[in-house]
């Protein structure tokens, strides 16, 4: 089975609010914002380590979930953010250089 | 604004977080336009590397909403730079520029760095009007030209015109232009006095006729008669609520790293060279000041017929001397609007009769001795 890979959009335009993610699409300004799951993925989501281990290292020993189920619900979250073209997905490591190098919007 | 960025507005003014900051890059620029509030020399702008430092501190306290302003932002020979750091801490940036120096690779740059909108300043959809204004022969076609590149580059645009004598047969024709190049805009009546409180600019703005002409423009206002209607009196939580979002989601900061609550309230309320923003934003006094202000404290405006729905500017009032008094702009725009003088109209009008009778007195005073 091969892995997914996530990145943050660097189009986008992102910020934590009290722990909340806004984000603002690049594509045609709509803004979102990221419930406590999302938040982490987008955290996590750097380009280099595949889905399933973010589920397993963020997601799993955060929530008490199954984790072929987490990782199911975790594809079709990361599917749906790249849909508003806020995550990219890629079966193979997502290039640093189309990534935000920093922050992730996160106060640092 | 949508209700999710409302809902989250209203969150970060619960936290007390500025959302929304302008930073003024420089205050020179390649234009020399006949109202504006500033000073285009260079008194000395913060640095690259002063800015970056700015923008770390500004991520760290959560803005948000960054719009980078002048002065023109592409007379710094670094603005690239400083939007690529902005980038990278992933604000969504808006920039307000003439446009006049942005070409193709520009454009280009701007829409590769994921830029929100781009807002351009245009007064006329006539060169020799626009130009007339802008001092500089030749800038409306650049900036139109300019526009198309950013245009074609799917960037969002918006032109910004302000109404005065100038040009204020040319605001339809300006719509006019906007819709032919697809681009949103905006019609702003308010010119502002300078920052160092040189009013001399004001008497560029127009006059009751032609503002109340255009709040009864349908294509501008929407439903007029609701638009123009006389407000119905305030209750309770409308007295208890904030004159404007200045000091309490939104703040600007000048080239040279003052922090005013907003780019129209020239209050200094701390430098960001000697003091990080977030201890101006959070500790400042007068800061806190502007943020203690409510409706319901307001002076000569609480008892006015328009204050529940009164554009009142508090950085307005601050140029008039008083923050907590009414801005005399926004009188003359409800008044324009609905017909019924403001309150501080009211009582100008009882100073002036009084002034009047001294006169009259002391002029018969001298006739008769």
């Amino acid at each position: 089975m091969s892995r997914l890979f996530v990145a943050r959009n660097p189009r986008v335009a992102a910020r934590s609010l009290d722990g909340e993610m806004m984000i603002m699409s690049g594509r045609d300004s709509t803004l979102f914002t990221l419930n406590r799951t999302a938040t982490i993925l987008w955290q996590a989501a750097d380009g280099r380590t595949p889905l399933d281990e973010i589920v397993q290292s963020r997601i799993c020993s955060e929530f008490d979930v199954d984790p072929a189920e987490a990782l199911q619900d975790a594809e079709t979250l990361a599917r749906e953010l790249a849909g508003h073209e806020i995550l990219q997905l890629s079966e193979q490591p997502i290039a640093p250089s189309s990534t935000p190098p920093t922050a992730a919007g996160d106060p640092r | 604004m949508s209700d999710l960025l409302q809902q989250m507005t209203d969150k970060a003014l619960a936290l007390g977080v500025p959302l929304s900051v302008q930073l003024d890059l420089t205050y020179r620029c390649n234009e020399r336009c006949v109202h504006c509030y500033l000073d285009h020399d260079d008194h000395g702008e913060m640095t690259t590397e002063e800015i970056k430092h700015l923008l770390d501190e500004m991520a760290d306290a959560g803005v948000f909403l960054l719009t980078l302003s002048g002065g023109e932002i592409f007379v710094r020979k670094d603005f690239f730079e400083i939007l690529e750091y902005a980038r990278r801490l992933m604000f969504c940036v808006k920039l307000k520029t003439n446009a006049v120096l942005i070409r193709e690779a520009e454009a280009a740059r701007i829409r590769d760095l994921g830029v929100e909108s781009v807002q351009i300043s245009i007064y006329s959809h006539r060169p020799e009007v626009h130009d007339a204004i802008t001092l500089v022969p030749g800038s409306l076609k650049r900036s139109v030209a300019a526009i198309r590149l950013l245009k074609s580059q799917g960037l969002k645009i918006i032109i910004a015109n302000v109404l005065m004598t100038e040009n204020m047969q040319d605001y339809s024709g300006v719509r006019a232009l906007a819709a032919e190049l697809g681009v949103e805009c905006t019609l702003d009546p308010t010119v502002t006095p300078m920052m160092d409180g040189n009013r001399s600019t004001l008497k560029l703005g127009v006059g009751s006729g032609v503002l109340r002409e255009v709040f009864r423009d349908s294509s501008l206002v929407g439903d007029a008669d609701a638009f123009c209607a006389i407000p119905a009196p305030p209750g309770e939580s409308e007295l208890e609520s904030l004159p404007c979002s200045a000091g309490h989601t939104a703040c600007y900061v000048s080239p040279y790293g003052d922090v005013y609550p907003c780019v129209q309230f020239p209050l200094p309320t701390g430098n960001v060279r000697t003091e990080r923003f977030e201890d101006i934003w959070r500790h400042s006094d007068r800061m806190n000041e502007v943020r203690s202000i409510r409706i319901k404290d307001l002076t000569t405006c609480t008892s006015c017929t328009h204050v529940s729905n009164c554009t009142r500017c508090p950085g307005l009032a601050f140029m008039e001397g008083n923050m907590r008094g009414p801005s005399s702009q926004d009188c003359e725009k409800s008044f324009a609007r609905t017909g019924v003088a403001s309150a501080n109209m009211l009582a100008r009008k009882r100073a002036t009769a009084n002034l009047v009778q001294i006169q009259t007195f002391s002029s018969l005073a001298t006739a008769t001795a």
